[in-house]
């Protein structure tokens, strides 16, 4: 073989390993739950193989269904708003603060290495009966009884903005740390006020870290069911929370594909139309 | 002013992020025998409970034996496809990014689910095994996402003179450039470990029977009620999921600069 042969090879077979495993271990699986989401769901047993439209018509046209996919899409469509506005000024802040650099960067990253679940129960210790609310209410004098504060909807957006907060936070500063601050230093020496060179200058272009972080709260929020099932009251189950149960609880495994499926292609869609506009560059930098 | 507004701002953010963490170690050394509110008194007997609960100890093992497994399996895989993206002109280098990095695009639960189902039908049932490809999977992208990241800024020339100097292409690989990726291996292999460490949401579907790791112990323990053991466990955890990378990052910094980074 020839050299130009053999390094036209090299790069191939360093990358299979990973492309085999992505293959099979995602697209593959996929496909197959595309065909599975066909199949009859037998009560007894293994699931028989068929082509119906059973599942796909039961996930489709039942009320229930719809109404939690529009729920979810609501919640999570809410917590991508409260993080943007709680996200933005404090990613300013780090990327403008002069100061501390390590401690700054440790602002960005370290929210990312606390657990997800003790996060998510951290909120129990505060808003419980016996949380930290409640005991400092009674003290004061200003309940008699504790108040059950978790356990409804706003709990849940509470507990989804605690966790994708870190996303948004980080994304907006990769972004607005790329902007040359000399900018804003001309428009402002052009006789444009602080807050005008702001809204004209810094805030446009750091538009992308904002869509990206704000695609990252909306994709992660609308996919999560361990939220609702530790802060959620047993009517505010989201749309994964029916995945969930279709699969583990009642082993309906040709329902629960068609139910992962509908997840796939609405939060995908999302995804394909932000990589239409503004690409995947901005989501890789933010994960980077 | 405006100033000044921003910086009280990003201090109630970070407050609201830390502040009912900060809780939960706080509570853990509470002495009294709820898992709330008011501290009685300062007592390490939770986290000695803890280290007597077989189960807890159990969950314990297997997480660190998935997390390791999970960060060096991922790890191979993604230094090997990030060096033929970053080294070499592979065509169409964009698009094998983008279905690298396609499990991460992927809602988890649909990963989850689609895997559960597929190896299920494979005769491959929920097991430590199942558990361990789906792990690996979902920590691959960010693997490659940051060691592809760091492998862009070493320069190639050193490798060219080592090359020039008579070096064969494996000893250029194992003196020059093994070593001066170490830190971009390192920093992958530790994100692949927390990322495993950390996950529930696959590890629901697919852990079989009777096992659990770290996170689902807590989240079945919370299904009773919050005692102070999950507080103790929760702190636990924090000092290994903070502290762990941490310790890697000075590590990562002392290698960089004795390699004269």
């Amino acid at each position: 073989m020839s050299v130009e042969a053999r390094e036209a090879r090299q790069p191939w077979i360093l990358l299979s390993p990973a492309l085999t495993a992505v293959t099979f271990l995602l697209f593959v699986p996929l496909l197959f739950i595309v065909v599975y989401s066909f199949w009859l769901s037998s009560a007894t047993g293994a699931d028989i193989p068929a082509f119906s439209f059973e599942n796909w018509e039961e996930a489709l046209t039942d009320p229930f269904y719809r109404d939690i996919l529009l729920n979810t899409l609501k919640i999570a469509g809410i917590t991508t708003i409260v993080c943007a506005l709680m996200g933005y000024p404090a990613a300013y802040f780090i990327a403008r603060a002069r100061g501390n650099k390590a401690f700054l960067l440790l602002l960005l990253i370290l929210p990312f290495w606390i657990s997800y679940i003790i996060r998510t129960m951290s909120w129990i210790n505060i808003l419980g009966v016996s949380g930290a609310v409640n005991w400092l209410l009674v003290n004061l004098g200003l309940t008699e009884e504790p108040i059950q504060m978790l356990y409804n909807e706003t709990t849940v957006i509470l507990g989804l903005v605690h966790f994708l907060l870190p996303f948004m936070v980080l994304n907006v500063f990769v972004s607005l740390d790329g902007i040359d601050t000399n900018l804003e230093d001309a428009a402002t020496s052009l006789g444009a006020t602080k807050w005008q060179a702001f809204l004209q200058v810094t805030l446009p272009l750091s538009l992308p870290g904002l869509a990206a972080g704000g695609l990252l709260c909306f994709v992660l929020g609308a996919g999560t069911y361990i939220t609702p099932m530790v802060l959620g009251g047993p009517r505010d189950a989201m749309f994964a929370n029916l995945v969930y149960e279709a699969i583990i609880t009642q082993l309906n495994w040709p329902l629960g594909s068609a139910l992962s499926l509908m997840l796939l292609i609405v939060l995908g869609a999302l995804v394909l139309i932000y990589n239409r506009y503004l690409g995947m560059a901005q989501l890789v930098k933010g994960l980077g | 002013m405006g100033w000044h507004l921003i910086r009280l701002w990003t201090l109630l953010v970070y407050g609201f992020m830390f502040l009912p963490v900060a809780v939960v170690v706080l509570l853990s050394f509470n002495a009294s025998q709820f898992g709330s509110f008011p501290m009685t008194g300062f007592s390490f007997r939770w986290f000695v409970e803890l280290a007597q609960n077989d189960a807890i100890l159990r969950a314990f093992r297997t997480s660190l034996i998935l997390g390791a497994l999970t960060a060096l399996i991922s790890t191979t895989l993604g230094v090997l496809a990030s060096l033929a993206l970053v080294r070499y002109r592979v065509p169409a280098a964009n698009m094998i990014t983008t279905l690298l990095i396609a499990p991460i695009l992927v809602p988890e639960v649909v990963l989850a689910v689609a895997l559960l189902l597929f190896l299920n039908f494979l005769d491959l049932p929920k097991s430590f095994p199942m558990l361990l490809l789906g792990h690996v999977i979902f920590t691959l992208p960010f693997v490659i996402l940051v060691v592809q990241a760091r492998l862009v800024s070493i320069r190639r020339d050193v490798e060219e003179a080592a090359l020039s100097l008579g070096a064969s292409p494996v000893q250029t690989f194992f003196q020059i450039t093994l070593p001066l990726m170490l830190p971009a291996v390192l920093a992958g292999a530790l994100f692949a470990f927390t990322i495993s460490f950390d996950d529930i949401t696959g590890t629901l579907f697919w852990k079989p029977g009777g096992v659990e790791t770290v996170p689902t112990q807590i989240f079945s323990m919370l299904r009773n009620s919050i005692s102070p053991e999950i507080n103790a466990l929760g702190t636990v955890m924090i000092l290994l999921t903070v502290g762990v990378p941490l310790l890697g990052l000075a590590l990562a910094r002392a290698l960089a600069t004795r390699s004269g980074g």
